[in-house]
């Protein structure tokens, strides 16, 4: 399709881009107003900008061990994801072992179940069984290799010219060598797509956590930020600017990494990750 | 993907632990593989899979078939078999009824708007001369927030004095869109609309690269409009995509629970927004019944492969 200017196109996405961006300009906006101001006039901010909102939740959830315990929640799946994700997608994509086309079949597999329908077991497992209510461990567990990032390292690992890796056997070079050496300077792009995809699950989940964490210490600023809305929400008092607060504070990791990222966040990554 | 060359390291250890395959005895290759180096790195990956994958699977089965409670850890309890007397339980529930309901209102409203707004919008970004990183990145921009974070703004746009009905007026239903029993769901449809439609349009993007250009031009020359080049040429040349993103969008739908839970505050007025897994929830947790939450979550599962394959044959025939 030829890349020309014509006006219903351009109004089109800019009315779409409009569309997608106001939740979060009218978020902005309402964690700075001291009073909540829902008239059509207060889509403008013009009075009293105040850092007020942001001080009250933070007396309300302690956003600081909040976003320490996403920040290790989610550090920890990124953690294993890369290590034993990089691993496993080498070996689904180079080397040839027993069981390997059922491992990438039961891959894909598990991308068609949803995984929230394995709670009720999951959280008999984890949480009644092993004991790790309260815990990152517990937290961490059913998400700790992303099937996604596999996939995507699967398919990076595949596109890479199988004459260097018969060169580097030729010179000797074991393949824990090759893998370390070789292939994973090669798909360094892939390791940034991948953590950016697998940052967004365990950062952005709420179900999970919230099962597993009852004490307020341990809960992930999702989790906090979803109980201080459902115990506020039948209160006559005017928590809103403190609740917009906390969800630019729970938003604006997220959006910084992809803005800065967005390169590595394209149809063209996950086109190969998507089309086999 | 990049092609760089790279020069293999001519001072590589040629003392390496490798053992050429070929002295390697045959019956080995055969049990384990050429490589079988390769069991050892995919180890983890598949103990991984099977701890919170399979067996989850087969305990959700397991459960649903008998009389499961939760009990202290290392207790030995009888469970008997029950046949399906959780699936009845389970089925004659109003409230199970309805949220099965719910998901269904949800997903004939979601699938065919995600469907058409992600296509219609990837191919006008496709086709837009200047500004397509800025687009792109805004249109993703709700799919990569958490959804707790967005649906507090939403909360307030759409609650009773929100912008939505000081925008509307006289217009705005009553009661609001969130306490409206005939409204919540639908609110809920679009809001998840809007969260996830970067995603798939980042999908159509990428199929929308391998539709061959020579066919718009055909199409042009047959004198065909904008829009019958896209209905004729675009629609059928991403098919692929669609059905991948019917299957996705259906399975998104079936893990509904944050925003009826958040949105609606736990379900909505009488279970109006409640989603199976929502009630999954209430059932399995909070009222200690783990055994119907389990089979509740094995008709969900079975539902939606029924969905997608049905969508798979549909949309993939002739």
């Amino acid at each position: 399709m030829s890349r020309t200017r014509s006006w219903p196109r351009i109004v089109l996405l800019v009315i779409g881009a409009a569309v997608f961006l106001f939740p979060f300009y009218y978020m902005i906006i309402g964690s700075l107003q001291a009073k909540r101001d829902t008239s059509i006039g207060g889509l403008v901010p013009t009075h009293a900008i105040t850092l007020h909102n942001y001080a009250q939740i933070n007396d309300k959830v302690d956003l600081i061990q909040s976003l320490v315990n996403s920040g290790i929640f989610t550090g920890g799946v990124i953690l294993a994801t890369v290590v034993f994700g990089v691993l496993a997608g080498y070996a689904l994509a180079r080397l040839h072992f027993r069981g390997r086309g059922s491992l990438f079949a039961l891959m894909l597999l598990v991308q068609v179940v949803p995984f929230q329908l394995l709670i009720i077991p999951l959280y008999v497992m984890i949480v009644r069984n092993y004991g790790l209510a309260d815990s990152y461990m517990g937290m961490i567990l059913p998400f700790a290799i992303n099937s996604t990032a596999v996939f995507i390292f699967r398919q990076f690992f595949l596109a890479l010219p199988e004459e260097l890796f018969a060169a580097a056997r030729i010179d000797g070079a074991g393949e824990l060598r090759i893998l370390w050496s070789i292939a994973l300077p090669l798909v360094r792009p892939a390791l940034l797509t991948a953590i950016l995809i697998t940052f967004i699950g365990p950062w952005n989940e709420f179900l999970w956590p919230f099962l597993v964490t009852k004490q307020a210490s341990m809960q992930p600023l999702a989790v906090s930020l979803a109980n201080y809305i459902d115990n506020v929400a039948g209160r006559a008092t005017n928590p809103y600017g403190a609740i917009l607060a906390g969800s630019v504070v729970l938003a604006a990791p997220a959006v910084a990494l992809f803005v800065a990222f967005q390169k590595h966040f394209t149809s063209s990554e996950l086109g190969s990750g998507v089309k086999g | 993907m990049s092609t760089a060359t790279v020069n293999v390291d001519p001072n590589v250890d040629h003392s390496g632990p490798t053992t050429p395959p070929r002295r390697r005895s045959r019956r080995l290759t055969t049990l384990f593989g050429r490589q079988p180096l390769g069991m050892a790195l995919a180890a983890p990956y598949l103990v991984f899979l099977a701890v919170v994958f399979a067996y989850p699977l087969g305990l959700a089965v397991y459960m649903s078939f008998h009389h499961y409670f939760f009990t202290a850890p290392g207790a030995q309890v009888a469970r008997p078999f029950v046949g399906l007397d959780n699936y009845k339980t389970a089925l004659s529930d109003p409230a199970v009824q309805r949220s099965f309901l719910n998901v269904v209102e949800f997903l004939v409203i979601n699938v065919p708007l995600t469907v058409v707004l992600a296509l219609v919008l990837a191919s006008a970004l496709n086709g837009a001369a200047r500004g397509r990183t800025f687009l792109r990145v805004s249109y993703y921009v709700p799919y990569v927030t958490a959804s707790v974070a967005v649906v507090a703004v939403w909360l307030f746009m759409f609650s009773s004095d929100g912008v939505v009905n000081q925008l509307l007026g006289p217009l705005a239903p009553s009661p609001s869109w969130l306490v409206n029993s005939a409204l919540a769901m639908p609110v809920i449809a679009i809001f998840v609309t809007w969260k996830q439609l970067g995603f798939f349009i980042l999908l159509y993007l990428a199929a929308l690269q391998s539709v061959p250009k020579e066919l718009y031009e055909a199409a042009s020359v047959d004198g065909s409009g904008k829009f019958r080049s896209f209905m004729n040429v675009t629609v059928p040349g991403v098919r692929p995509a669609t059905t991948l993103v019917v299957i996705l969008a259906t399975i998104t739908g079936a893990n509904l629970f944050t925003e009826p839970y958040l949105l609606t505050n736990g379900g909505g007025p009488v279970g109006a927004s409640a989603s199976p897994v929502l009630v999954m929830y209430q059932k399995g947790i909070e009222q200690g019944s783990p055994d119907v939450a389990a089979a509740i979550g094995v008709i969900l599962v079975i539902g939606v492969l029924a969905i997608s394959l049905i969508n798979r044959y549909l949309l993939e025939r002739d």
